[in-house]
Formats: C-alpha cells, sequence, structure tokens
C-alpha cells in the first residue's frame, strides 16, 4: 500500500506497525498493568509527592519533545523511564509516561491509538521497572554521595531505554506486519538505542542531580521503600 | 503537615520546576533535530522517502509502509503544530505541557493519601 509518511515529528509506534491481535494483546497487558500501578501507587502519593508526580509528568513530556542527532540522519528523544522511576517510583512513574503517551496520541497524534497498549507497555511499564531495577540496584552507591547518584541515573536511564527498544523487537517478533527482517531490526533498535541511551543517561542524570541539590526529599530513590505500614489516617488504628 | 514556610519553598521548587518545563517545550523544542527518532529510523530503514504532489512517499520496502494514520490525525494540535501552521511548536508544547499537568496532577492529587485534616 502506499503510505504517505507521518511528519518527522512522530516519535512513538505507529498504527499497523504490529498485527491486530498483537495490539490488542499488548493493550490488555497496559490495561493490567495499568490498574496494578494505580493501586500501588497511591502508597507512594501524598500532600508532597502528588503535585511533584504532576510536574514530573509534564516535565517528560516537554523533554520528550527534544530530539537530539544521535548519527547523521537519526535522532533520539528521552523516553522517561528510569527518570520517573528515581524521581516518584516505579507505581506512580508508569502512570506518569502513561500519561504523557496517552496526551500525545489523542491530541498530538503522536503513536497510533491502536499501538498506544505496544507503546505503554515498552516505556511506562517496561522501560520504567528496568530502570527501576538498576537505580534501584545501585542505591547503595546512590546514596554514597553526587557523583553516586549521577552515575546510577545514567546507567539506569541507558538501560531502560535499551530494554524498552528491545521490547518493541519482541512486540515486532511476535506480530509485526513485516517489511524487514528480525534480525535487521533487532539489530537497528539495539544499536540505534545505545546511543539514544547515551542521551537518555546524561538528560536524566542533570535532571536528577538538579532535584536532589535542590530537593533531595523529593527524590524516591533517596527516600528509600515506601512506607506501607505508615499510618492512612489520623483517625483509623495503627 | 508542612510548615507554611516549608509550603513556601515547596511552591517555589514546584513553580521553577513547571517554568523550566514550559521553556523546554516552548522554546527549546525549536532546536530540536527533525531527523527522525531511534525507531523511525528502523521502520524506515530500506525505504527512500520522496517528495512527491500527493506528500511525502515510501519506495522500497520498509516496516513504515504498513503504518496507517491515527485515528487522531485530524486533531488541530497533530504533529504538534497548532492547524497545521509552520512554526507553532512552541505554543503546542505549552499547550501539551498544561494539558499533561492538568491530567497527571488531577489524578495524582485525587489518587493520593490524605493527611490528617483534610
Amino acid at each position: 500500500m502506499v503510505a504517505t509518511s507521518q511528519a518527522t515529528l512522530a516519535m512513538h509506534m505507529s498504527d499497523g506497525l504490529v498485527n491486530a491481535p498483537t495490539a490488542v494483546g499488548f493493550g490488555l497487558v497496559a490495561i493490567v498493568g495499568l490498574a496494578i500501578a494505580t493501586q500501588r501507587a497511591r502508597v507512594d502519593l501524598d500532600d508532597r509527592t502528588a503535585p511533584m508526580a504532576g510536574l514530573v509528568t509534564a516535565f517528560v513530556f516537554a523533554v520528550q519533545m527534544i530530539n537530539f542527532p544521535i548519527l547523521p540522519g537519526a535522532s533520539g528523544h528521552l523516553l522517561g523511564g528510569a527518570l520517573v522511576a528515581i524521581l516518584v517510583g516505579p507505581w506512580v512513574g508508569s502512570l506518569c509516561i502513561a500519561i504523557v503517551l496517552v496526551v500525545q496520541a489523542f491530541l498530538f497524534a503522536d503513536g497510533g491509538l491502536t499501538a498506544l497498549g505496544t507503546n505503554i507497555v515498552n516505556m511506562a511499564l517496561v522501560g520504567v521497572f528496568a530502570g527501576h531495577a538498576v537505580a534501584t540496584a545501585m542505591r547503595p552507591l546512590a546514596r554514597r554521595g553526587r557523583t553516586g547518584l549521577l552515575a546510577t541515573a545514567f546507567v539506569a536511564a541507558l538501560v531502560n531505554t535499551v530494554v524498552a527498544a528491545a521490547a518493541f523487537v519482541l512486540e515486532y517478533a511476535i506480530g509485526g506486519a513485516g517489511g524487514a527482517s528480525l534480525a535487521t531490526v533487532a539489530g537497528l533498535m539495539i544499536g540505534l538505542h545505545l546511543l539514544i541511551g547515551i542521551g537518555e543517561g546524561l538528560i536524566t542524570a542533570a535532571t536528577v542531580g538538579a532535584v536532589a541539590a535542590a530537593r533531595p526529599d523529593l527524590v524516591h530513590l533517596l527516600r528509600g521503600r515506601a512506607t506501607p505500614l505508615e499510618v492512612r489516617g489520623a483517625g483509623e488504628p495503627a | 503537615m508542612n510548615a507554611p514556610a516549608g509550603n513556601r519553598k515547596a511552591a517555589g521548587f514546584f513553580a521553577g520546576f513547571l517554568v523550566i518545563a514550559l521553556l523546554v517545550a516552548g522554546g527549546l523544542s525549536y532546536f530540536a533535530s527533525s531527523d527522525p527518532d531511534g525507531l523511525d529510523s528502523v521502520t524506515l530503514s530500506g525505504c527512500d522517502v520522496v517528495e512527491t504532489d500527493a506528500g511525502e512517499q515510501l519506495e522500497g520496502a520498509c516496516i513504515a509502509q504498513n503504518a496507517t494514520d491515527s485515528a487522531a490525525a485530524g486533531s488541530p494540535l497533530a504533529d504538534y503544530a497548532i492547524g497545521g501552521v509552520e512554526g507553532t511548536v512552541g505554543l503546542a508544547g505549552v499547550i501539551g505541557v498544561i494539558v499533561t499537568l492538568a491530567v497527571a496532577g488531577g489524578l495524582f492529587w485525587f489518587l493520593r493519601r490524605r493527611s490528617a485534616g483534610d
């Protein structure tokens, strides 16, 4: 078929890149994942962190607009998974990225509507939790000082970018519409996203570093585990 | 609850954060690379983008040939431009930041654990 290409500002998966069953299947995964995230996010949201999470979401939307060059003729942009996981935690963070993707898809026609499930799985679930896993593993280093925190943010972001790209490769392997061999897609996706991951790492480290310098109490990773046993309301028995 | 001084400090930090997001979306966006991103580079691999009277066409064999227009393609903000007008990416970005903040801030404020006295 003749495809009129979407403008170069499109940043996420368009409709039609995977077949309908695959799109529906990942749509269901996205719904279940976000439902769990909504439940688990509550414990990390209070009068201070809720506005922070709203602003982090708006910030990710803004920075995702900034495509930076990686190779002649190719660019990359922030995905934001590690950034949100470090600043507001993985459950709230998943919701942050999902909201960005929903606004982009419906308002800006960036990322297809039937592709929303795959885009949410790749960036809001897989990317966020890949970044969260690395950041959590490196937390002792992150707590030791500024250099450790910046290194943690950089590595977590680099990994989140590459793993999110790998999730697309998986979707293409399951139900790709065709047009390129799986080996080609895998090699190009991983290779390009290693480069993009360096940019993602630098942006994430700079942002986390700036927040930590001004308000270390608003960096979820430095606060440590959520405190699910905290009294939920003054009237409730502990 | 925070002391009023703590609230003012927090408000200042949050305001600064918002201003930075608005500056990035409203200003820095003009300097963004217009080359295809990583995913688009992969889906376009194997094709040449050819300018024709009917717009850009893809020649060759590539994943992007399977791409279909989004059902939201008619949105007045589609492709980060107001009504398709060139040079409006900054305003489109500012609108996007405000909408995103409203949706996310509203959801997270609704979901938050209520402190005593709320």
